[in-house]
């Protein structure tokens, strides 16, 4: 049968492990799905995202959009009548899911404006012009005017293995 | 730490995107004696919905970074932005509890030349203006008194996770409210007020419409109530509004973050508040 899923146990430990301790917590409750702003307009369960975690449906997860669904905004977290740790938890998988290569090519634009100019966003002239008008230095006392600073800042990436798993700059 | 004076964090969106948020922070920061100290060479948080959602390990080493660079300057530091606050708090809470882990994270850091100690606190600037200046002190420096009618947006990261920033309630925060009001102006109570804007996570850059949904949401509680302004503390917020808005047909309600706010309640000139950058035309 194609749609049997083979749960991995290793999965949930690795949760645990790398720091998601509350993962065992949950009760299925489902308060967390009630109070997700994501799960209103889709069909994003987080209370199902948990269970599939704690059951340790690692190819069910790690594919899935909907690891990617949470904006973190913490509602869960919030209400939980256990205390797990939820959006820690869906960071962890989300860690996971790119180490095997699941990561959307907007997200490695991100990566690849960070190991640029070390910011998310690029300056534009426009910008710089709006920043002198009002006193300001064209580009801010950051990585994006101190080329030492930039250097260090990537040579950090380089260390933590960013720049390989965002697949280069 | 000295109470007088802090290490300013950029970020990213307000010196890149919305120069007024800064220029109106420094301007406010300065008018009420504090000496704000710069952090040259500081990067990105790094962004709490991408940076930590792609590598952990990352995340903590390039905002441990940035914790040295104000650790050095002896100063805590000021966030204008919910992500940057989310991020250097959380990191830092992280280092702080976990000799290990700052062990490790120092290994990394010590091969740029820096060390951090896990001496500085982080301090969101809405939390330092209702916390450590408060209303007598504020009010002294206003003169110009507002009476807009506005709809103000915490966004997710100034008080969340409350377990960890014991700043205000989990269901029903007032700072900001209260913050907005000692300007004169009236914070309206609307529909789904603690709602997210829909960018954090990662999920604006990743899917930018599905992010709109829910600033559509709150847009249409905000203007249900006829909010002349929104009121927020966190650029990214503030992006995904005005930007937001004009993706999004019978909606033009103009931005305004806190410290812009705070400018035009002192008597700062509007060409300090950076207006011109604002997709949604702001009139005073």
């Amino acid at each position: 049968m194609s749609n049997v899923k083979i749960p991995d146990p290793d999965f949930a430990k690795s949760i645990i492990d790398a720091g998601g301790k509350t993962l065992d917590l949950c009760y299925q409750c489902g308060t967390c799905t009630g109070s997700c702003p994501s799960g209103r307009t889709t069909a994003f369960r987080t209370r199902q995202l948990i269970r599939k975690a704690q059951l340790g449906l690692k190819d069910d997860i790690l594919p899935s959009e909907d690891l990617w669904m949470c904006t973190t905004c913490y509602s869960c977290v919030e209400r939980c009548p256990r205390d797990v740790e939820i959006v820690d938890i869906i960071i962890l998988m989300r860690n996971m899911a790119v180490q095997k290569g699941y990561l959307a090519e907007e997200h490695r634009k991100v990566g690849r404006s960070l190991l640029k100019i070390g910011h998310t966003v690029p300056a534009s002239d426009k910008l710089k012009q709006l920043r002198v008008s009002m006193g300001l230095t064209a580009d801010p006392p950051t990585t994006i005017a101190d080329p030492k600073a930039m250097a260090d800042f990537r040579k950090i990436m380089e260390k933590t293995g960013f720049e390989k798993l965002i697949g280069g700059a | 730490m000295a109470a007088d004076k802090f290490a300013l964090f950029l970020g990213c969106v307000a010196p890149l995107r919305y120069p007024g948020i800064e220029k109106a922070t420094r301007e406010l920061f300065k008018a009420l004696g504090y000496d704000l100290r710069e952090m040259t060479g500081a990067g990105c948080c790094p962004a709490p919905g991408v940076v930590r959602s792609f590598d952990q390990a990352t995340w903590l080493a390039l905002a441990a970074r940035n914790l040295a660079i104000a650790e050095k300057q002896g100063c805590d530091v000021l966030t204008i932005c919910n992500g940057c606050f989310g991020s250097l708090y959380e990191a830092n809470h992280m280092l702080q509890e976990d000799p290990a882990l700052l062990k490790k994270v120092n290994a990394i850091l010590a091969e740029v030349g820096m060390k951090y100690e896990g001496k500085v606190r982080v301090r969101h600037f809405a939390d330092v203006l209702f916390n450590d200046v408060g209303i007598e002190k504020m009010k002294q420096k206003f003169t110009r008194p507002l009476d807009y009618k506005v709809a103000v947006h915490y966004g997710c990261h100034f008080t969340r996770p409350t377990k960890l920033k014991h700043l205000d309630d989990p269901e029903r925060p007032h700072i900001l409210d209260e913050l907005v009001e000692w300007t004169g102006a009236k914070s309206l109570p609307y529909a789904d007020k603690n709602m997210c804007c829909g960018a954090g996570g990662g999920v604006r850059s990743r899917d930018g419409k599905f992010a709109l949904t829910f600033t559509e949401a709150k847009l249409k509680n905000m203007k249900a109530v006829n909010a002349q302004f929104i009121i927020d503390v966190c650029p990214f917020c503030h992006l995904q509004f005005d930007r937001g808005q004009k993706d999004l047909p019978g909606y033009d309600i103009p931005v305004i973050h806190l410290a812009q706010l705070y400018g035009l309640a002192m008597g700062l000139p509007e060409s300090s508040l950076g207006l011109e950058a604002h997709e949604i035309k702001v009139t005073l």
